[in-house]
């Protein structure tokens, strides 16, 4: 494999605590080494901005719920298609963009390293497929627990063993890499025509609260050692006054330590929290939580959080949340899909439109800064937009430009229809933090890496790293405009995945070498939890054991990680 | 107003995608620069030069340019697609999307056009001397958006799924309408100066249509709820006023709630009545033996002609349409 050496760049690299210094990168047989042979390939990094490969922890990307998006938004796509280029396929889409359009895209950002972010194990093929076809960069999946059968009745009985077999069962056939959690206990209730509104509101049938399958999850995920902690979206997303039973959940974790070999310090990750930070009692008086809640998180190191940016696109809501969505339907009537599926969860699909016109809309967006201004450790803060539900993950360059720039805050605030009602509801007026590029690769790099148990790999420029390496023509010290951190992080100039140069002046020069990760816990044999899933499998779902495991051929280039609880 | 002729030069083996004959992309242009403009033929780029002559040249803005198109495009897209001002004269037919996401200006088509005319537009005049064909007025496939202002004119006929999720602007069809006139409209107002077939206002829940020569059949799901004088084109007559669709869910305003309103002329009874016995008339249709013997002529080389072959070639050649179930019959006959 070839060798770079990057010269003078001015490096930001939370993970050897670089805050902008000029210094040499070099890259050897896809890792970062010390030092290169005179052979190597220099490229001049004066006065540009060097960071590691961006880590997206949490994103819609592939999967049969995306891909339904994409089947019944032909209007997503219009006007949007770009022919075959000289490394690239046929690409189109805007918040659901095609499999390649995603690949492409994210390396185009600075971004190598994807966690598709609900995985319906039923559908878990499809999902692999998707990620197969997604260029670039690496991926991982998370398997969605939070209303399965199994783990209900598991955990009703106390029976943690069982539970924790359960799981890694399930990672194992999925090819799955975390414990994900969406409206536990909701998207089953909604089987019954019912939701779960609160963590203390009973499962029918299963007599079970979201609190006891998030305390339990939470109490497996730490007693297997995985990688990640437990990775929640709770219950009562998207309505004014939720952010209670948001302090609630949080509360779940107060005290417990974290236990993994993976650097990881967190036992609960919450996602897309500007849904989950709402005041108010109405969409009169709805209005910013977002203190209060980061409040909670900046005195509680045992947590991380992700932002759900909302980006006022339109754009395709998506989730495993079924209940939500048919909520979301009746609000603003536009077309629905959703699917119930079998003993794992539900899905729902909106095509939604953030105008920065109405009041709510622009409550939202602001409520999303405000949680990563507030954030005191930008090692537990990550940017996120729960892509594609409160924006399209291209839209992070601006999202990075609103952080950095109080000045293109303050011009959005003050230009809204409902300028008054909006700076009244929120705190964001009030902030005039601007994140520095350093603390932005804690919040883009460093942070997600570790909280994902992947910190030895990805998010830093540390000697025996992954080189996955970005140069973006960005100056920090010089630069006065805002548009221009923008333009900057859109186009990346220089892209290395593994020590592969993938992006060269915003254009795709390689498609990569992806890889799939996946986590492999080894727990001592379990014939009771092989009997309950024979038996599951013959008595309700609709195909047969053997059609439901995703055997190797799906994951071509996997990287396994392995564990061992036993 | 500087104007550019283009003269269609030859006839395309495919359909021609145009989406460049607009005055926004003329404006500014010579002949020659008109000319090296893309244009796609299946998977194919060529240039406009190829299958037009050029004459004239573009003005310096959009508005003050004048495309007029001396010929039959009948096999050319795209027409006036996404056009702000100016104006485009069509002397002939021409194919799908005409003033398609038109914005502004004038479009004038003088004989007939296929689907998908003025879709999604949102302002300006679009008119149609001739007839036109399916989802006129419509939102693309998949929108909620259809067309949201200015006006579009069909002088003849026009086909199915017409003004498809309207929510402004003016339709007005001069002959009759095929079913599904504006399902889910939000809004607009469509007049049909002649027969609406049926399935009218489907799941509308806001909007007005006006049907000067009665519905052949009405939704169920509408009731009628008045008479009203209404002044329409300076000209003042009865209409009986339905409400509906009543299926749907309706908004209120000033405490009344608002339905979708479908104005049916009065004394447009007896039209309707005819256009009942019309439609009787066509399930009863049936081939008569010189038609027969036709027929067989014409499928004489084909020994396996498919229902659907032999169904389009009745409904070219006779004009009225057959049931599948009739045609397989007719084809098992030809055969015996």
């Amino acid at each position: 494999m070839s060798e770079y050496i990057i010269k003078n760049g001015t490096v930001y690299d939370p993970k050897t605590s670089v805050k902008g210094e000029a210094k040499d990168i070099c890259i050897k047989d896809g890792k970062i080494v010390d030092k290169v042979s005179s052979k190597a390939k220099s490229i001049d990094a004066k006065g540009k901005t060097v960071m590691a490969g961006a880590v997206e922890v949490h994103a819609h990307v592939a999967g049969p719920k995306v891909n339904e998006g994409r089947n019944y938004r032909p209007e997503d796509k219009l006007f949007s298609y770009k022919p075959t280029g000289k490394n690239t396929r046929m690409s189109g889409g805007f918040s659901i963009p095609t499999t390649f359009k995603t690949g492409y895209e994210y390396a185009k950002m600075g971004y190598t390293t994807v966690m598709e972010a609900a995985m319906p194990p039923l559908y878990a093929r499809h999902v692999h497929e998707e990620i197969k076809d997604t260029p670039i960069v690496d991926e991982a999946a998370f398997p969605v627990f939070g209303n399965n059968w199994f783990v209900f009745e598991y955990l009703k009985n106390n029976e943690m063993d069982n539970v924790m077999a359960y799981i890694s069962w399930l990672l194992r056939t999925t090819k799955g890499y975390a414990i994900k959690i969406v409206n536990p206990g909701g998207s089953e209730a909604w089987g019954w025509g019912e939701n779960c509104n609160t963590i203390h509101d009973p499962v029918p049938y299963f007599d079970i609260t979201p609190a006891e399958i998030m305390k339990g999850l939470l109490t497996a995920n730490e007693k297997l050692g995985l990688p990640h902690s437990i990775h929640v979206h709770t219950n009562n997303l998207g309505n004014p006054g939720n952010y209670e039973t948001t302090l609630d959940t949080f509360k779940l974790s107060q005290g417990i330590k974290p236990t993994n070999k993976f650097g990881r310090e967190q036992v609960l990750h919450h996602t897309h929290v500007q849904f989950h930070s709402y005041g108010g009692d109405s969409w009169a008086n709805f209005e910013s939580k977002a203190k209060d809640v980061m409040d909670y998180v900046n005195a509680n190191k045992n947590m991380t959080i992700d932002l759900g940016c909302v980006t006022l696109d339109e754009t395709t809501t998506m989730t495993a949340d079924g209940p939500f969505e048919h909520h979301l339907t009746t609000l603003n009537h536009l077309k629905w899909a959703n699917v119930d599926v079998e003993l794992e969860t539900s899905s729902g699909i909106v095509p939604y439109v953030y105008d920065p016109n109405i009041k709510v809309c622009a409550i939202q967006w602001a409520i999303g800064l405000e949680l990563a201004l507030y954030a005191k450790d930008p090692m537990r803060t990550f940017v996120t937009t729960d892509h594609p539900n409160a924006g399209p993950f291209t839209r992070y360059p601006r999202i990075f430009k609103w952080l950095m720039s109080d000045k293109s805050r303050q011009d959005m605030l003050k230009g809204f229809k409902n300028s008054d009602k909006v700076i009244a509801a929120t705190t964001l007026a009030s902030l005039d933090r601007e994140i520095s590029l350093y603390e932005l690769a804690q919040m883009t790099r460093a942070g997600p890496a570790k909280s994902l148990g992947l910190g030895h790999m990805f998010g830093g420029l540390d000697k025996g790293m992954d080189a996955d390496v970005v140069i973006y023509d960005f100056d920090e010290a010089k630069n006065k405009d805002p548009e221009q951190i923008e333009k900057a992080f859109s186009a990346a100039e220089y892209v290395f995945k593994s020590g592969t140069l993938v992006v060269d002046h915003g254009e795709i020069v390689n498609n990569g070498n992806k890889r799939t990760l996946w986590v492999d816990a080894k727990v001592p044999e379990n014939t009771q939890v092989e009997r309950d899933v024979q038996m599951k499998f013959l008595k309700y779902y609709s195909v047969n054991l053997n059609n439901y495991e995703v055997s190797d051929h799906y994951v071509p280039n996997p990287y396994v990680i392995e564990v061992d609880s036993n | 107003m500087d104007i550019v002729k283009l003269i269609p030069s030859k006839v395309p083996e495919l359909y021609l995608e145009t989406e460049h004959i607009s005055p926004d992309v003329f404006a500014g242009k010579t002949a020659q620069q008109i000319g090296e403009l893309h244009v796609h033929m299946g998977n194919q780029t060529y240039k406009l030069s190829d299958y037009f002559t050029i004459e004239g040249k573009g003005g310096a803005t959009a508005a003050d340019t004048k495309i007029v198109i001396a010929g039959d495009v009948s096999k050319v897209k795209y027409i006036g697609m996404k056009m702000t001002a100016g104006e485009v004269e069509v002397l002939g037919n021409a194919d799908m999307y005409v003033g398609a996401w038109m914005a502004g200006g004038k479009l004038l088509v003088k004989g007939s056009v296929d689907s998908f005319a003025g879709i999604a537009m949102t302002g300006g005049e679009l008119v149609i001397e001739g007839n036109a064909k399916n989802y006129i007025g419509a939102a693309y496939r998949g929108d909620w958006r259809g067309m949201q202002g200015g006006k579009l004119v069909v002088k003849g006929n026009v086909g199915s799924d017409v003004g498809s999720n309207i929510n402004g602007g003016t339709i007005e069809i001069g002959g009759n309408a095929d079913v599904h006139l504006a399902t889910h409209a939000e809004g607009g107002k469509i007049i049909v100066g002649g027969v609406a077939k049926g399935r009218v206002g489907g799941q509308m829940v806001k909007g007005e249509i006006y049907v000067l020569g009665g519905v052949e059949r009405m939704m169920p799901s509408y009731k009628y709820d008045h008479d009203e004088e209404v002044e329409l084109n300076g000209k003042k007559m009865n209409f009986q006023v339905y409400y509906g669709d009543l299926g749907e869910r309706h908004g209120k305003r000033k405490g009344e709630i608002v339905y979708g309103k479908i104005f049916i002329a009065t004394g447009a009874a007896e039209a309707e009545s005819e256009g009942k016995t019309e439609a009787r008339a066509e399930r009863r249709a049936k081939l008569n033996e010189k038609q027969v013997a036709q027929m067989a002529e014409a499928f004489k080389t084909n020994a396996e002609p498919s229902v659907q072959e032999v169904r389009t070639y009745i409904y070219d050649t006779f004009g009225f349409d057959l049931k599948p179930m009739q045609v397989s019959r007719l084809i098992d006959s030809m055969k015996r």
